[in-house]
Formats: C-alpha cells, structure tokens, sequence
C-alpha cells in the first residue's frame, strides 16, 4: 500500500518534470524545420503543383507572414489537433501515414529488443558468476567485438551469408513476401496479427522476414546490455552483503538467485531504458538495408524528396516516445527498488 | 585439561597479487574455549581480520592457507569443502562484520534476511521463521520488533544494523561468534551498548566469542584474554590485566603506551621521542585587544530543515586551544567549516581579530586577507590530498596563492622549511599520495595548513584515520608545533581523551547546541551535565583505575 | 597501512616512462596504439600510399573479385576499392576527430561548470540537455544536416552537437561527486577561487575518466559519420568515404558481390576497435594513482 502511494507519487513528480522536455522538443523542432530551405509553405501544402492560391492560403494559415512567437502558437494549435501536414509523396496527412508504419517499426524494435535481452542476460550473468572462465572471454571478446560492428555493414553481411550463399532467408525486401496474404489489420503487428487469425503458414512467413533485421539490431545492442549485466553483477557479487550471506550460510542458489540477482538487475534496467532509445536511431539504418517499411525509412524517403512534413512528425514521433520509455522505466525502478520510495 | 572449541596452530596465509605472493599471516597460533571471550588486537596490517576470514573460509579469490591447521571443536577444517563450511556457518561458528549497514542487503526486510538465516539450518516454515526472527529482534533490545522486522536497512541506524546482526548471528546458537570490529564508526555511547549486549547474551548462552579491535580499551574491557598481532605474527597473549599492566614485549608496550587514556599525556604517548619543548600558557590579552575568534549565536539551517548547528557560541584568545567534543551529528564538523569559512551560516557572527568574516561569502573568501590566518587540517589526509598532486605541489599551492611566494628558489626553500617543520623527510616531497603512509599523508596535510603561518588552526579529527600508534606521533607533533609556533587550535573530535591532552578547554556539543564548556581536566573529574557523565562513562577503560563510574 | 620505503625517491616519473610501462604490461593496448598510429600515417600519407587514382571510373574493369591487380576488387564504377578505402581514412578519421575535440572541450567545461556550483544555471543546462537527448542520434543528425546542407563542417557540427549532452553529462556527475571531496575543500582554504578550481584542480583530476570516453567516443563518431553517409545525408558521391561505399556496394550484395561492403565494413570495425582498445589504456597512463 505504502508502495502505492509512493509510486503514485513518483508518477505524478515524473510526469510533471517530462513536460518541459516534451516542450522543449516540440520547440526545438519547430525551430528546425523553420530553418530548412525553401519555402515551407509551398512544402507543407503538398508540393509545387498545388496551386498558388492554396498555398498562400496555407501559408496565411501558417502565419509565415507573422511574427515567430505567432508562428509558434499557430505550430502548438496545429500540433494539438493532430494537424501535422501532408506528405508530398504519399499525398496522405502525415499522422495517417505514421499510423500506418509505426507498428512495422515498433514489431523490429521490440522483437530485437526481445532477443538482445534473452542472450545478453544469462550470458552476463554467467560471466561474472565464472570470471577468469572461457564463458567470461568470450562474453568480453563478444562485447568488445559488439560495439565495433556498424549495424548497416553487420545486415547486409548477414544478407549475404544467410541469403545468398546459405538461402536459409527469404529476399531481404520488407515484411512479407509480396504474394503472401496479409492478415486482418488487428493491431498492425504481423506476428500478433496472424497468432490471432490461427494463420500459423503466415506466422512462419512473416517472423522468417522479421528475424534477419531483428537480429542485426539485436546484434547491436547485446554488447552493452551484456557488458552491463556482467558489471553489475560483479559489482553485487563483490558487495559485503554477500559476504555476509556466505559467512550465514546460506545456500548458493539463495544467494545468487535472491540476494544477487534481485540487486544487480536495477541498473540493467536503466541500460534497458537507454538502449530503447539508441535503437529507435539505429531503427533507420536496419530499415534501409532491408527495406523495411517503417517510420524511420518514410522519414528518410521524405527528407531524399525534400518532402519536410514527415520529417517534422517523424522528429517530433522519436522525440515523445523517448520521453516515454524514460518515464516508463522511472517507474519501473521505482517498483523494483524499495529504497527509491524513500524520496 | 578439555581441548579449545576453536585452535588455530601456526597458520600462514598468502594472497597472489600482481606484485607477486604477499604474505599476511606467518605462523600465527591462539586459541579459544569453550564459552571463553578471545580479544584479537593489532593495527592495520598486523592479519586480524584476515586470521579470521581464514577461520571462516571466507578467504578472498586469491587468498589461500598455506600452512598450519584449524581445528573446530576437534574436527580440522583447515581444507573443509564448501558444502561442509556451509553446513558450519552460521550454525556453529557465525561472524558479525565492520560496517552492518553495507553488510546487509540493501533491498530486503531486516526481518526477512533473519528468516534466511534460520530456514538456512533449520527444517522451519515461513511463519515459523518469521516469528522467531521477530523474537530474535526482541532479545537484541530493538523496540518495537514487529513493525522493525519489515523495514529496510536504511530506515535504520548504524547501532541497530549491528544488533540485527548480531541476531542473524546468534539465530542458530552457534558455539563460537567472531565479531571483527563490530563497533567501529559507531559513537561511543552505541558501542558501548552493542557491546554490553554482546558480550551479555554471548556469557547468557554460553557461546564463544572472539573480538577482533584495533581499540585496547575495548579489548580489555570485554575480554578474558588478548593476542597482539603485528604485521602477521602473534606478539604477545596473555589476560588483560597482564597485558595491558606489565607487557613483556617492546612492541606491547609502545602499543600500550601509545592509547590515549584520562590520565595520559602527550610526552607519555611516545616515551621514545625527543622531549617537548616547555608549554607556555597563553600570555594575557593585552588591553584593547581583539579576541582572537569570537562565535556568537552560530546557526546552520540546511535547506531540507536539518538543524546542524543551533545558536552556539564561544570565544578564544591567541595561543590557546580549544577542543569542540560530540558525536555524531552534533555538528562540531559543521562549526569547523564554518570557522574556516568554507560554508555559509543562516544565522550569527564569526568574528574574526575584530573583523566579521561570517559577512564575506564562503564563495569569496578565497580573496579575503584572513584566508591565510585561518586555515584547517582535515581528517582523512589520503582524502585531502589532491590525488594529481605531489605533496610538493600540496604544501605549495597556498604559498603561491596566498603568500604569493611565486618564484622557484623561495618556493622551494618555503616548501621544504614546512617539510622539516612537521618532520617529513625531503625526498618524499615528490611522491604522490597514493605513495605515502597515512601518518606521512598526515604530516603533508599539517605542513600544508601552516605554511602560510595561520594564526589559528582548525584540526578537524586529524588523527581518526590513523593507526594508534601514527596517531600518538602526530598529536606529538601538533603539540610541539603549538608551543614553538604559538598557534591557536580549534580541535574538533569525538575521542575525548584525545581532545584532554591537547586542549586546556573543552566545549561538549550534542545535536548542534552546546551542553557543557570549560576546563578540560574539571570536565573529566566532575561533568556537569548528565550526557557528558554518559560520554565519559562509554570510554572503554583498560586499567581498573581508569572506570569512572 | 603499513610505512611505504624510505627509499631514495624514484624522482618525478616522467609521462613517457610511465607510459612504456603500461605498454609493456598491456599487449593490447600497445596493439591498439600501433593500429591507431597506422590509421593516423594512411590518413596524412593517403595519395602516395594509393595505388590507383579513388575517382577514376573504368566502366569495363567494373565488378571485379580481388586480385592481384585489384587487392580489394573493384566497384560498379571500375574504381579500385583498396585506393578509395586508403582517402577515405582521411575523411573519416578528420571527420571524427574534429568533431569529438569540439563536443568534448565545449561539453566538459560546461558540465564541469554546472557540477560545481549548480542552482540555476545547472537546472537550465540539464533541462537543454534533456532536450537534446530526447532526439535518438540519428533523428537529430538527419535534421540538422538536412537543415545546414551535405557539406562536411555540418556533418562535424551535428555529430558534435549529438555528442555535446553526453559529455556535459559526463563531466557535471564526475565533477559533483569530487565537489565535496577533502582536497578541494583544501585548495579553496588554499586561496583558489571557483574558476581556478574547476579549471585547474576538478578538470585535471577527472581527465582520466573523460580519456577512456573520448576514445569510445571516436570510434561512436566514426561510425555515426559513416552511417549518415550510408543513409545519403552525408558526404556526397563521389568522393571516398567509408560509409559511402558501403552504401553504394549495398545494391549489389544480394547479388553475392560480397568486396564492395565487407572491405569498407572491415575498416570501419578495425578503427572503432582500435579506438576503444586504447581508451583502457588511456586511463591507465593518465591516471597517476597507477603510477609507481
């Protein structure tokens, strides 16, 4: 109950302090795409060809003409009633197109995420549990190795071996194979998707195309998340709390399990958390080398075509679910450390 | 004659660093009977709390017993495995750590980490466990036990933590509890009570205990016997009253001589040394003359409400010395930075030689033209002592700073007059801190704060952090220097007889406001007020002579 | 602690000696220094080291395997990868190196700044930092250099500018926790005011620390450098440059033509590695508490 109220607390102090950035983030952005060439009026109204009385209409509506705090409340409105531009080459409004490839993006990040953790963790931990071993080489080698690979050379590398000389892996080219049928649009995850339907052929189809890029981003988190793991885990396991539970005599598993682990997952948390992030950048780069049809790539389309309303959604986008993820994982440490709830 | 619960016979021990093989223990042999109480003593370095680790088979990584035998209740765990050792810990033979707070897991209930204990080495249920943990609290003295078992080791005080240990410790009757330095860094009031109550519910169950100290008075105080240990050799075992009245070795006896008691003095500290020069008593104030620190109404407030220090006030004259006495929390440090003028107060006046420095903000006192008049020792030189710096460059930086001395011959000279001043030998002058002892980083901290020729002296606990034996050479040295210089000391600490010997006064503070003030030998024969009885009575005393009731 | 010699003093060891003693107890990091040095004499030694002309096109050798004429093959253009890969050292060792000095001398000062007296200007400074950070790397490098234009100085500018919260970051946490330290309360009761200690005592003392990240960081910036030219928001065709040929030999991959990505790749990993090899041994040398 008390950890209720404290988490509540928590919530509230962190919400609170998220404003300013979420704030900062939309002005910033505003400031950016202000700056860019050309006239944005004539980009946001969806290209040249629009004629010329729409755009000056879009750019009365825009305030271009006013003064820049006018401009900036005209960009809050717009912001605020989801009006965040059409895009030239899709011709749509920018949030339906977002709405469309955000989950294709959130699916690879998640499920990378999901396998970074699965092998990072337990090789982490085996590494401090046996320093000195074969295990704790290996998972530093791996480590070192891990952070030196560019994630666009270490996909189009496994392309090649798994695609080309192995065939173990479809064509490198989006979600599905073009003449698979995709499910019913539930909750736009593919693998969710077709586990809901019972398409189990499809299932097998879709997570066979989603492996190879979740695996070249899994690739690239796993050195710090392992690192991480494996450093904290020292750190606990040299901690006089389990010198005392030795001297106590408590059985090895009690101490690893309940006295070791429980201490040492708090910072892989926080690394979690940042992680998250670096991957929503590096979310780019794997799109493109398999040409995913995510946000990051519709962004990077857009920008290619000097087409800046997507750009703008798709900044703004990163920028809020960043602040997000760090507000979810506050609270999350503040649920798994009892001591935070002493503030 | 029955055989000793616990023999150790001639144990080496070696650790494998990256300099090669160190060895901590050569050959070191005591024993322990049943019920007995076994005090370890010795300064840093002497392998006591390493001869204990290698009891418990709690040697680090690289450490191993090379030689010698351990012998438990007759049965020879020298190379015990560790299901067996597991099988002994905490059930047979159980060991109370230095710092309980660090030694007990930060995350979980105090009262849970108990429970683990006992369903450890008895077949109990959850319930069970959790209520004899509840009554386990009860019969270490912590009030309330019920709502304590559920609370986290933070929610807690230093005095508490170690009695929860000791719970943990005596959870399943063991025969034998080792207790390495259980009272270190607690005041010397809650030391006296988890001590009291250790020794009583170990003599209550019949259990044994050894003490390891690097604190005498402790050590006879609580014990049947004592062994002194000196760089991994036992020196010297024999009962207190022996030990401490006649000692045989020379080793014992500098040990002996070198703790400070009511009744010491500094020459006595250190038989050996050349002789001090002759104490002066601080000539009179000369009519018209300013105090030399005059503290009125002192206050400091921080932001989050703690009072630190409450409307204290005092005053003192050129030469004298002055010693601010408390524990924990009775904000002495906090008047020591605010006299050096390293923090701001919310409240009062720091009258300075007739000038209010407590007007000059902490943040621009560095310009000011007292800075150099008053300067401060810290406790923890090693901490003191900029890591990037030689101690050449320490004793300098405030010559070039503040006396302006900026070319090389004066700096020089200027540096190495303050060297042999406080007796550093000049080629250490270029060695970092890491490179030097604790009382040769002492001494560089001294020379540093008197270079510039101060005239009054904060010391705040100066000698904490130093073997007693450093520790009697440095208050030999500081005494000197007052009396040849003419300094004025501020002498903060918590060790009161300590303080006795080197300051002509004494202030008692507790809680930031000042309980008794006045001379230091009248304070000792008859304290006034009721918390200063209670903080001389809580010096260990190891002469019968000494227990002031 | 037990009373170190009274030896005749080692004198001041001088930086050089000392590093050679890490060096010789370190095969790594000496490994990692070589390989460093040899990327740096590529870089500087770049047009008499290549064998062939890095924007010559001779369409009909296009697409070659590695051989003896062609070490590393040749791309869709005929041009020989071995020599575009020795230029592009140049671009992207200047690349990184410039624009890491930039963040870190501009980041450290500040960060050091705010940890030292925090209050206001501290609060305003980790709100701007929070601000940036919220902006994943590339978000942020994709705007500014669409913004600012394809040229270099703005490829510098922005990787600077995605680096600078790291180290303000950095340098304010390790500042704020040696503020309260013994030795600086020491050097203020020594007469030196606020700035000199920031900038003479507190910044010294955590350059070790800030050492190791520098180098973590250039190869970070390499590979961001590269990546941003991978996506075509950086250096443009065809000048030779890692990430560009990567880019370019990216078409051709599925097609199993495996020399135009794994050589530009192989670099890449090679200098990062050297990188960060050699920030651990960075720290070792500059932290005097090592020496002896």
């Amino acid at each position: 109950m008390r950890a209720l109220a404290s988490a509540g607390r928590r919530v509230g102090g962190r919400l609170l302090a998220a404003i300013p950035a979420v704030l900062g983030v939309l002005v910033l952005t505003f400031l950016v795409m202000r700056v860019l060439p050309g006239d944005p009026a004539v980009y946001f109204a969806g290209g040249p060809s629009a004629g010329q009385a729409q755009i000056d209409q879009l750019r009365a509506e825009m305030g271009l003409d006013k003064p820049v705090p006018v401009q900036l409340m005209y960009y809050f409105r717009d912001i605020a009633g989801g009006d965040l531009g059409r895009s030239l080459t899709t011709g749509q409004p920018v949030l339906t197109d977002i709405r469309q490839r955000l989950p294709a993006s959130l699916e690879l990040t998640f499920s990378a995420l999901l396998i970074a953790l699965v092998a990072a963790l337990p090789l982490g931990i085996l590494a401090a549990l046996r320093p000195g071993s074969a295990v704790d080489h290996l998972v530093r080698f791996l480590c070192t190795m891990g952070v030196c690979m560019p994630t666009f050379v270490t996909g189009l590398l496994l392309i090649y071996v798994f695609y080309y000389l192995l065939g173990w892996s479809p064509d490198p080219t989006g979600r599905i194979d073009i003449f698979a049928g995709t499910p019913p649009d539930i909750t736009g995850f593919l693998l969710i998707d077709f586990a809901l339907t019972g398409d189990w052929a499809g299932w097998r189809a879709a997570a066979s195309q989603l492996l190879l890029p979740a695996v070249t981003m899994a690739l690239f988190v796993l050195a710090p998340l392992a690192r991480m793991t494996r450093a904290s885990m020292l750190a606990v396991l040299g901690g006089e709390f389990i010198r005392t539970a030795r001297a106590m005599g408590l059985p090895g598993w009690r101490i690893i399990l309940v006295y070791a682990l429980r201490n040492a997952v708090l910072p892989v948390l926080t690394i979690a958390g940042i992680v998250f992030s670096t991957m929503l950048g590096a979310n780019v780069l794997v799109e493109k080398v398999f040409s995913w049809p995510g946000v990051a790539s519709y962004a990077l389309d857009a920008l290619q075509a000097s087409d800046y309303a997507p750009v703008q959604g798709f900044v703004l986008l990163m920028a809020t679910i960043f602040v997000v993820v760090n507000l979810v994982i506050d609270l999350l440490y503040g649920l798994a450390d009892p001591r935070a709830g002493a503030e | 004659m029955t055989a000793p619960l616990l023999d150790v016979e001639d144990l080496h021990v070696a650790f494998a660093t990256r300099r090669g093989t160190v060895e901590a223990l050569r050959g070191v042999s005591f024993a322990v009977p049943a019920g007995g109480v076994l005090g370890i003593v010795g300064e840093s370095g002497s392998g006591k709390s390493v001869a204990s680790l290698a009891v418990m088979g709690l040697l680090d990584r690289a450490g191993a017993v090379t030689a010698g035998r351990i012998r438990f209740d007759g049965q020879d765990i020298t190379r015990a495995g560790g299901r067996e050792l597991r099988r002994l810990r905490g059930a047979a033979l159980s060991m109370i750590f230095q710092n309980p707070r660090a030694a007990l897991n930060p995350i979980r209930a105090v009262g849970a980490q108990i429970a683990d204990v006992l369903r450890a080495h008895r077949p109990l249920s959850s319930a069970e466990a959790k209520a004899r943990a509840v009554a386990l609290l009860e019969a270490v003295r912590i009030r309330d036990a019920a709502r304590r078992a559920a609370a986290l080791p933070h929610e807690l005080s230093g005095g508490m933590c170690q009695r929860v240990m000791i719970a943990m410790a005596m959870a399943c009757e063991p025969r034998l509890i080792i207790a390495d330095e259980p009272t270190t860094g607690l005041d010397v009031t809650t030391q006296k009570a988890v001590m009291d109550l250790l020794s009583g519910l170990v003599r209550e169950r019949g259990m044994a205990l050894v003490l390891i100290t690097h604190d005498l008075g402790l050590a006879a105080q609580y014990c049947d016997a004592v062994t002194v240990m000196e760089a991994g050799r036992v020196v010297e075992s024999a009962p207190p009253a022996r030990l401490f009245g006649a000692p045989r070795e020379a080793y014992t006896r500098r040990l002996v001589a070198a703790c400070p008691t009511p009744t010491s003095t500094i020459a006595g500290l250190t038989p050996d040394a050349p002789p001090l020069p002759p104490a002066a008593p601080a000539p009179p104030l000369p009519p018209g003359a300013p105090l030399l620190l005059e503290v009125q109404n002192l206050s400091k407030r921080y932001p989050d409400g703690t009072v630190a220090v409450d409307d204290v006030s005092f005053a003192m004259r050129p030469g004298e010395s002055l010693g601010l006495v408390g524990e924990s929390g009775s904000g002495k440090s906090t008047i020591s930075r605010l006299v050096t003028r390293l923090i701001d107060p919310t409240g009062g006046e720091v009258i300075f030689e007739g000038e209010t420095i407590g007007a000059v903000p902490a943040r621009d006192f560095h310009r000011a033209p007292q800075r150099s008049r008053v300067q401060i020792v810290f406790q923890d030189a090693g901490e003191s002592l900029n890591p990037r710096f030689s101690a050449f460059d320490s004793i300098a930086d405030p010559l070039r700073r503040l006396a302006g001395v900026r070319d090389r011959t004066s700096l020089h000279q200027a540096v190495e007059e303050a060297a042999d001043g406080v007796g550093l030998p000049r080629a250490l002058l270029d060695r970092y801190p890491h490179q030097l002892s604790g009382g040769q980083r002492a001494r560089v901290g001294i020379a540093r704060a008197i270079s510039v020729r101060p005239r009054l002296l904060v010391l705040d606990e100066p000698t904490a952090a130093l073997d007693v034996s450093v520790q009697a050479v440095v208050l030999q040295l500081l005494e000197r220097l007052r009396r040849e210089k003419g300094l004025a000391y501020l002498f903060v600490s918590h060790d009161l007889n300590v303080v006795r010997m080197l300051c002509d006064r004494l202030i008692v503070l507790r809680q930031g406001r000042i309980v008794e003030e006045g001379e230091s030998d009248r304070i000792f024969r008859a304290p006034a007020a009721e918390y200063t009885a209670q903080l001389i009575a809580a010096i260990p005393h190891f002469r019968p002579e000494h227990a002031l009731a | 602690m037990s009373a170190a010699p009274l030896a005749a003093s080692p004198g001041r060891p001088s930086i050089l000696r000392h590093a050679a003693w890490v060096l010789r107890g370190n095969p790594v990091t000496a490994a990692a220094l070589a390989g460093t040095a040899l990327l740096v004499l590529v870089a500087l030694l770049a047009p008499w080291l290549a064998p062939y002309d890095p924007v010559a096109t001779n369409v009909a050798n296009a697409m070659r395997p590695p051989s003896a004429a062609h070490w590393f093959g040749t791309d869709q253009l005929g041009r020989d990868i071995l020599s575009r890969l020795i230029h592009g050292t140049r671009l992207d060792l200047a690349i990184a190196a410039s624009a890491v000095s930039l963040s870190f001398v501009v980041g450290a000062v500040i960060g050091a700044f705010c940890g030292y007296h925090g209050g206001r200007l501290d609060h305003a400074v980790g709100r701007f930092v929070d601000v940036l950070m919220a902006f994943p790397l590339f978000v942020l490098a994709m705007a500014m250099v669409a913004a600012l234009g394809n040229q270099v100085q703005n490829i510098v500018f922005a990787t600077a500018v995605i680096n600078l919260p790291f180290y303000i970051r950095f340098a304010r946490t390790e500042v704020a926790v040696r503020r309260q330290a013994g030795w600086v309360e020491a050097a203020r009761a020594s007469g030196n005011g606020g700035s000199r200690i920031v900038l003479g005592f507190l910044l010294p003392n955590i350059l070790p620390n800030v050492a190791v990240q520098i180098s973590l960081n250039l190869g970070w910036a390499i590979l961001n450098a590269a990546g941003l030219s991978f996506l075509g928001l950086g250096v443009t065709a065809p000048t030779p440059e890692w990430g560009i040929m990567v880019a370019e030999g990216a078409r051709f991959i599925t097609a199993g033509n495996w020399w135009l990505v794994a050589f530009p790749g192989l670099a890449l990993m090679l200098a990062v590695l050297c990188f960060n090899l050699l920030g651990d041994g960075l720290r070792d040398i500059l932290d005097p508490r090592m020496r002896t």
